[in-house]
């Protein structure tokens, strides 16, 4: 029995436009083991958002699958029927979106949105309203039975975060997709949104897909992170190795951009000239080139993402000095 | 050296709810100051009160040496020249239909000033954000989010203000674009003299801008200093724990995290005594009085048992 849960497998995505096919996706491989927390960073525009509802399978009708696989429990999602994805998705599969604002329906209360999304299960409303309050109480919302008969808008942000986490997880999930959700919040919230995942992830050992740009929060929180940089994977390794030794130079620039990093007072931040290229037209070659300040002849051509040691990928044809030919 | 900008005891209510319980700070000729605090703690709502946005039923706000709290819409149109904002939402705060064009020069027609040459004004103005001079043509949806907030500073820059009032100036964005803002702010800061309050959650933004900094806790300051002092000197327990939550890029970090108790309270129900108390690590029986604003040695701290 392979202990590997979701396989991204040389997967393309383009979405048709006026303009030509934007190709959002190209060659994107991973995995995610049982019970792992996989961190995906990226700045915007690079792919984490067509990534996800590629996994989640709601995608926007100009979609097109141009190549690969997404495999959970090793059957390809891309090739479903509709009633089957139904089936997976906030049962096998579940998410946690960005703007807690917005996630729940403002004219039911909370109790309800929480007895409705077990409408899988054959229990009594009163059986549902006990497992929704006992859910309320595992992500630290007090007096939960009280709290049930609420409307959102009686809760902060970070508490609605936290019961959108608790829906997601009603189903123990063997996946949990979760976009940017500290983005909104502000730095005490954020901890506090982190240590409830990581406390639910080892009590439930479901793994998770954490999107951010936000590098502190992936740090903290993952146990591998992928990098990503205008749809392809430019990085892939161990959270240490990832910040402790990066081997693609955007990886390392995105690092050193971090103010996080910076301790004393910069008058000139760090910053990555130029603009990510237009997806719509893309340059030849590695896709980092012309923002590269190590680029070469050798960019022209481009690199593979290839393992360096175990554990450890990156697309950069600087880790190969010994090809060097020209 | 008198202040640009003077704030005394500023108070705002909307009907029962006192979302400011009296905020004084003030700002000099070419200092950044930072408001940082949670949501919810009226941040937005100290810089909308300065710029007249948002009711003010007491305190005063000084502008330059003049009072502009309570000033009538006609009276505050002048000085609207001098004070600019930047909202915070960067694509919800440019008009959907109107070019960039439009959108950064704007300023001048409300102002009146028909002798400006809208077509050089524009390209000097994005100029001076560091965009390109065909982006006069573009519309806000063919921007980038960093994009947008370089046309939002550019509108602020028009009418050549004394100060600017920021909300939020770099969320969502992503790092590198967040250092360019930053970096772009600091440059504009030193050439042409600007005095700036900005209002942000992001510590790592404060340590590089801002010059001092005022945390904001339910509407009330309780800590203001020097940004160095703040961050190297922390005296407040609350800005303790805002410090020590603040995620470090590192996965080998050793984190001294101080957890913060339970959920800001409502502001119809203050706490008596300290308002923190209820939250904080420290508190002991002393803190059911009322903590008063103590300033040492240019250190503001509203706290009975400061570190």
């Amino acid at each position: 029995m392979s202990d590997t849960l979701l396989e991204i497998d040389n997967l393309s995505v383009d979405y048709e436009t006026e303009r030509g096919d934007l190709k959002a996706l190209r060659d994107i491989s991973f995995d995610v083991k049982k019970g792992e927390i996989v961190g995906i960073v990226g700045e915007s525009g690079c792919g984490k958002s067509t990534l996800i509802s590629s996994i989640l399978r709601l995608t926007a009708p100009n979609t097109r699958f141009r190549q690969g696989e997404v495999r959970f429990n090793g059957d390809d999602i891309l090739t479903k029927t509709e009633r089957q994805m139904r089936d997976l998705r906030g049962a096998e599969i579940s998410i946690v979106f960005q703007d807690p604002m917005q996630t729940h329906n403002p004219v039911l209360s909370i109790g309800r949105q929480l007895v409705d999304i077990q409408h899988r299960s054959n229990a009594t409303k009163a059986q549902k309203l006990d497992v929704a309050a006992k859910m309320l109480a595992a992500v630290g919302i007090p007096d939960p039975q009280a709290r049930l008969k609420q409307y959102p808008h009686e809760f902060s942000g970070g508490m609605r975060q936290r019961i959108a986490i608790a829906m997601a997880l009603m189903s123990e999930p063997d996946l949990l997709i979760a976009d940017e959700p500290t983005t909104a919040l502000d730095a005490t919230l954020e901890v506090q949104i982190i240590e409830r995942l990581k406390e639910l992830q080892s009590e439930m050992n479901c793994a998770i897909l954490f999107i951010s740009h936000h590098l502190g929060v992936i740090a903290e929180l993952c146990d591998r992170v992928v990098v990503m940089y205008a749809g392809a994977v430019v990085e892939s390794g161990d959270v240490r190795e990832i910040f402790h030794d990066p081997k693609h130079p955007y990886t390392r620039r995105l690092i050193e951009c971090d103010p996080g990093h910076i301790k004393t007072r910069a008058r000139i931040l760090p910053t990555i000239p130029g603009e990510v290229p237009d997806l719509a037209n893309l340059p030849d070659g590695c896709i980092f080139r012309d923002r590269c300040e190590q680029a070469t002849e050798r960019c022209h051509q481009v690199p593979a993402l290839e393992k360096l040691k175990e554990g450890h990928f990156a697309a950069c044809w600087l880790n190969h000095p010994e090809e060097i030919t020209t | 050296m008198s202040a640009i900008l003077d704030v005394k005891d500023l108070q705002t209510s909307y009907g029962s709810v006192n979302v400011l319980a009296g905020v004084s700070f003030s700002v000099q000729p070419g200092e950044t100051y930072a408001m940082v605090g949670e949501s919810g703690s009226g941040k937005t709502t100290v810089i909308r009160a300065i710029a007249g946005l948002a009711p003010a039923q007491a305190g005063s706000v000084k502008f330059d040496g003049q009072e502009i709290r309570g000033l009538s819409e006609r009276a505050m149109r002048p000085l609207r020249k001098d004070i600019a904002m930047m909202f915070q939402d960067p694509i919800g705060s440019l008009s959907p239909r109107v070019t960039v064009r439009n959108l950064i020069t704007e300023p001048y027609r409300i102002q009146g000033m028909k002798e400006k040459d809208i077509d050089a004004e524009a390209k000097r103005l994005l100029a001076l954000v560091n965009l390109p001079s065909h982006f006069a043509d573009r519309y806000p949806y063919q921007l980038s989010g960093g994009q947008a907030r370089r046309v939002g500073v550019a509108r602020a820059l028009a009418l050549e203000p004394k100060l600017i009032l920021a909300d939020e100036p770099t969320a969502g964005l992503d790092v590198s674009v967040q250092g360019e803002l930053l970096n772009l702010l600091n440059d504009l800061r030193d050439r042409l003299g600007l005095s700036m309050v900005i209002i942000t959650h992001n510590l790592n933004v404060v340590r590089h801008i801002a010059d001092r900094m005022g945390i904001l806790y339910l509407g009330r300051l309780v800590e203001e200093g020097s940004t160095e002092a703040i961050f190297d000197e922390p005296r407040h327990p609350y800005t303790h724990c805002l410090l020590s939550a603040n995620p470090e890029p590192d996965p080998d970090a050793q984190l001294e995290r101080i957890a913060l108790k339970g959920e800001p309270p409502s502001l119809l129900k203050r706490p008596s005594g300290c308002e923190f108390r209820e939250r904080c690590p420290v508190a002991s029986d002393i803190c059911l009085q009322t903590p008063t604003w103590e300033v040492n040695n240019d250190h503001g701290l509203r706290c009975l048992t400061p570190r």
